[in-house]
């Protein structure tokens, strides 16, 4: 009989049970340690945290007072007697792969990663293991992504031509990740960046945080239009088809997000402009990043697990197909498929998640009460 | 191609109306004319012929993009669309082609008399001189299905602006069986028509729902105030056949169908009575399968639609005839600007000259003093093998494409029964990848028995919800099919239902679609199929 493996799959999350800590946990546990900062990883109701330092101040921001310990990427933390150290994802600032060693055995959760440097986040660094447990939203060969510079160069020529036509620029993406990636990448010489509260609150966690961001200026009621018009909008995906957006009417609206790749879910978006940006590996990142971390076995927690599963196991790889709830956050669904929920994944939510229908409302339960007065700020979700 | 692709791009990048035309002006003011109507032909559902089958495509796509077969097939579940999965999946490229529209439109047409062999090094070659836009474009080509998200009427207005010509002149020149190789530019925005297509069929006039909806019912007081004075308005069934043209101009013939489809070989017991009209004579009418001088429902129509051969025996036990309604040219002319009623005068006098009064019908006319007696005649619909009335106001011309106003459809209720979703398939286009095609059943003791397939009636909101259940209730897979928990019910609404030996459930649906969704029935009060068989009589 093979000894207990160091990392099972729980109906509370990913559990070392050696360490007596969990990753990312979606039920309240003591010990959490936590990938990023996003709603499906980052739940509220656990005793003790442990993440990144750069994604303290927006934990704080979202989670409200938490214990938090904090780590730098690299430094080690042991929890009984089992070796915890935080590496470079490159997802969103401050999000971090958590390498756990026990007795020469390694094992390395990604959490949401991507490849490419975005110029933002700390760039993905691959990590040697015996087992890797990842993600792979983006996990079929039809997602394959190009160079972000010629990307934001169609964003930028995009803003250009909106102030010819005198009609207002508003830019969706996600507020902890894609925002900021915008924010920092834009031509700041066509004019001023606006930002939804949403967005701007993130911002001003990540700021006290240390992160050098460009000026951005939230838009308060009394904003006005005309000068809002000159400059660029960054909205949250919660705000598409609000009160809030067509007052800036007209408008041209352009959603960033990696399921812009396919005509029929750009079309159902129903957004002016679909910009193929996404903060997850496409197929061929997914593959050099699992190659790179010569691991004997991974184990897929979200995205099209069935499909990449057995591409790997056909191309040599052992993989294994698990269900968890990552990918899968139904807090606050409204139309045209959007929301605050920060994964993208309200477009196509998650495959292949039946054994936890009687978990989905856990993330409703533990709504923090920042969030809730960021979706009050947006008019409320559908 | 470079433009071409661009234009699909700049379409895809707005929704509004406005701006779709500047982009298509746009293409029009920048490519040579013979591009211009290949343009034209392709997004009015002209589309080149198939040279290559889809199975040899499809196989030396997943040779170019090197993934297994499966692969390509879970890929294609994903996008929804086969020319746009294979254009993702090759492998990325720089180069873009200079070859016009109607070079590459050529080159397919050549095709046809190379071998295997040089097709595949001809497509082979092609996917790699053609970045990723350039290649869906050229994979539609290809593979057909021309979908473009823009209407022809939307083309039309653009072309109208910019060859000074109005909209029903261009509506009607692009009409028929057209080739772009033969119809040039220069012929299709002259001053004059030379109209020297014998075949061209007239734009068909459509009518307008007179309610959206069966939930938002008209009542003859309603109809009173939309319509006003009874007299005014000439009714008649409204009949669930085949829409139809029938020309007959110089000593020949031709029928075409709504979608525009030349059909004049699939209906040869109608050739008689249409070789025996004066030349210069077309019809507006239905076509039906008829029995004992009555006509049948659509059903009977449909075991001869779509069949290649018609043999002798089809044409004996299930023949058609003509239910005509309305008269569009007359002795040469075109009459379409007379009123409904001076047309009426000229149809009944052609049919009562045909000496084929079987074959040749005219769609009689509803006598009514009252909207609340028409009201009640409208009961009758489904015993006369109708959908229910046609109103026609007796001083209107007949009128290019669907308008508000003077042709109104009243249809019946559907009949409805509850069900229970048992599979479902994700959809194409904009539902891609997401579950919207579902499988219904009724219960037979306590089996549930699938009896109908449906794809519309649910919002976006209600489509997500769905799917969100699927994909955490499925039971099997098989293949694209998924099977679900029966636990949701939804109403069902359908036109007709009858006999089948063709489906397990032993009868067959017109036009089934979801009503709404019954979240306050679990699913033990779905309807039986003994329900469903307590219509058939209806």
């Amino acid at each position: 009989m093979a000894k207990k493996p160091l990392l099972e799959f729980t109906d509370k999350g990913i559990c070392c049970p050696q360490g007596r800590f969990y990753i990312d946990p979606w039920k309240p546990v003591d010990d959490a340690v936590i990938t990023h900062a996003h709603a499906d990883h980052a739940y509220f109701g656990n005793k003790r945290y442990l993440a990144h330092e750069l994604s303290k101040e927006v934990l704080l921001y979202r989670l409200g007072d938490i214990r938090l310990q904090t780590a730098a990427y690299g430094e080690k933390v042991i929890k009984n007697g089992v070796q915890i150290s935080l590496h470079p994802a490159g997802h969103v600032i401050g999000s971090a792969q958590v390498r756990i060693e026990y007795l020469g055995e390694v094992w390395v959760v990604s959490g949401d990663y991507k490849v490419e440097d975005d110029g933002v986040s700390t760039p993905f660094e691959p990590v040697c293991c015996h087992n890797f447990i990842s993600e792979c939203t983006f996990g079929m060969p039809v997602y394959q992504w190009k160079p972000q510079r010629g990307i934001f160069d169609d964003i930028n020529s995009w803003w250009q031509s909106n102030q010819a036509h005198e009609r207002a620029t508003v830019l969706v993406g996600y507020s902890l990740g894609k925002a900021q990636r915008i924010l920092q990448n834009l031509d700041l010489a066509n004019g001023k960046v606006y930002t939804h509260g949403v967005i701007e609150n993130t911002n001003e966690a990540l700021r006290r945080n240390g992160i050098a961001l460009n000026p951005t200026e939230r838009i308060t009621p009394e904003t006005s239009k005309e000068e809002v018009r000159k400059g660029i909008i960054l909205a949250p995906p919660s705000s598409v088809g609000t009160t809030w957006m067509r007052r800036f009417y007209p408008y041209s609206f352009g959603y960033c997000s990696g399921w812009m790749a396919v005509r029929g879910a750009k079309r159902r978006m129903a957004a002016d402009r679909g910009f193929v940006l996404s903060d997850h590996a496409d197929w061929d990142g997914l593959i050099s990043a699992i190659d790179a971390t010569s691991c004997e076995s991974v184990y897929l927690t979200h995205g099209y697990t069935a499909v990449f599963a057995r591409y790997l196991n056909e191309i040599g790889y052992d993989a294994h197909e698990e269900h968890t709830l990552y990918g899968d956050d139904e807090v606050a669904l409204p139309q045209p498929a959007a929301s605050e929920n920060e994964t993208e994944d309200t477009i196509r939510a998650v495959d292949e998640a039946p054994s936890f229908a009687g978990a989905q409302a856990s993330g409703e339960e533990g709504l923090p009460d920042a969030r809730q007065q960021d979706l009050a700020n947006t008019g409320g979700p559908a | 191609m470079r433009s071409f692709a661009q234009l699909f791009l700049s379409l895809d990048e707005t929704n509004k109306t406005n701006e779709k035309i500047k982009v298509l002006q746009n293409y029009f003011n920048c490519v040579p004319d013979s591009d211009k109507m290949h343009m034209l032909a392709l997004f009015t559902g002209r589309m080149p012929k198939r040279q290559i089958n889809a199975t040899l495509v499809r196989n030396w796509a997943i040779e170019a993009s090197n993934i297994p077969a499966w692969l390509f097939e879970e890929s294609y579940h994903v996008v929804g669309d086969l020319a746009e999965t294979m254009a993702l999946l090759m492998p990325q490229n720089a180069g873009s082609s200079s070859k016009t529209l109607t070079e590459w439109i050529g080159e397919i047409n050549d095709l046809g008399e190379k071998t295997e062999g040089e097709k595949k090094l001809w497509l082979m070659e092609s996917w790699a001189m053609l970045d990723s836009s350039e290649r869906f474009v050229f994979n539609k080509l290809l593979t057909g299905g021309f979908r473009v998200g823009v209407s022809q009427s939307l083309v039309i207005k653009a072309l109208s602006e910019i060859t000074g010509l109005d909209t029903p002149t261009l509506t009607h020149r692009v009409m028929g069986n057209w080739m772009p190789q033969t119809y040039s530019y220069a012929q299709l925005v002259q001053e004059q028509d030379a109209a020297d297509d014998i075949s061209r069929p007239y734009p068909f006039f459509l009518a307008y729902p007179i309610q959206e909806t069966s939930e938002k019912q008209k009542s003859a007081d309603d109809l009173k105030t939309a319509l006003g004075e009874e007299a005014e308005w000439q009714a008649e069934w409204k009949w669930d056949g085949i829409r139809a043209q029938m020309i007959k101009r110089n000593g020949k013939i031709f029928i075409w169908s709504r979608g525009e489809d030349l059909a004049t070989d699939k209906f040869p017991e109608l050739h008689p009575f249409l070789n025996t009209l004066p030349d210069g004579t077309v019809l507006d009418g239905e076509i039906l399968s008829f029995k004992n001088g009555l006509p049948m429902p659509f059903n009977v129509l449909q075991t001869r639609i779509g069949r290649k051969n018609l043999n002798k025996k089809i044409l004996e036990e299930n023949p058609v005839a003509v239910i005509a309604y309305d008269c569009l040219e007359y002795a040469g002319e075109d009459i379409r600007y007379k009123t409904q009623a001076e047309r009426r005068l000229v149809l009944e006098q052609v049919q009562a000259s045909s000496p084929y009064p079987g074959v040749f019908n005219i769609s009689k006319l509803i006598s009514f003093n009252t909207w609340n007696e028409l009201e009640g005649i409208r009961g009758q619909s489904r015993t006369m093998m109708a959908e229910g009335i046609m109103l026609k106001r007796k001083n209107a011309p007949y009128q290019v494409g669907r308008k508000r106003g003077d042709w109104w459809k009243w249809k019946i209720d559907p009949l409805s029964v509850d069900a229970v979703m048992i599979y479902a398939q994700k959809g194409h286009g904009r539902r891609a990848d997401l579950y919207t095609d579902y499988t219904f059943a009724v219960w037979d003791g306590d089996k549930l028995v699938p009896f109908a397939k449906a794809y519309s009636g649910l919002t976006d909101q209600e489509i997500n919800k769905v799917d969100h259940f699927v994909k955490r209730n499925t039971l099997e897979k098989f293949g694209p099919v998924r099977t679900v928990k029966p636990e949701l019910v939804f109403e069902i609404g359908f036109e007709g239902i009858n006999r089948s030996t063709r489906h397990k459930s032993g009868i067959a649906l017109r036009f089934p679609r979801i009503l709404r969704w019954r979240h306050d029935k679990p699913k033990e009060e779905a309807d039986t199929l003994e329900t469903l068989r307590a219509l058939l009589g209806t």
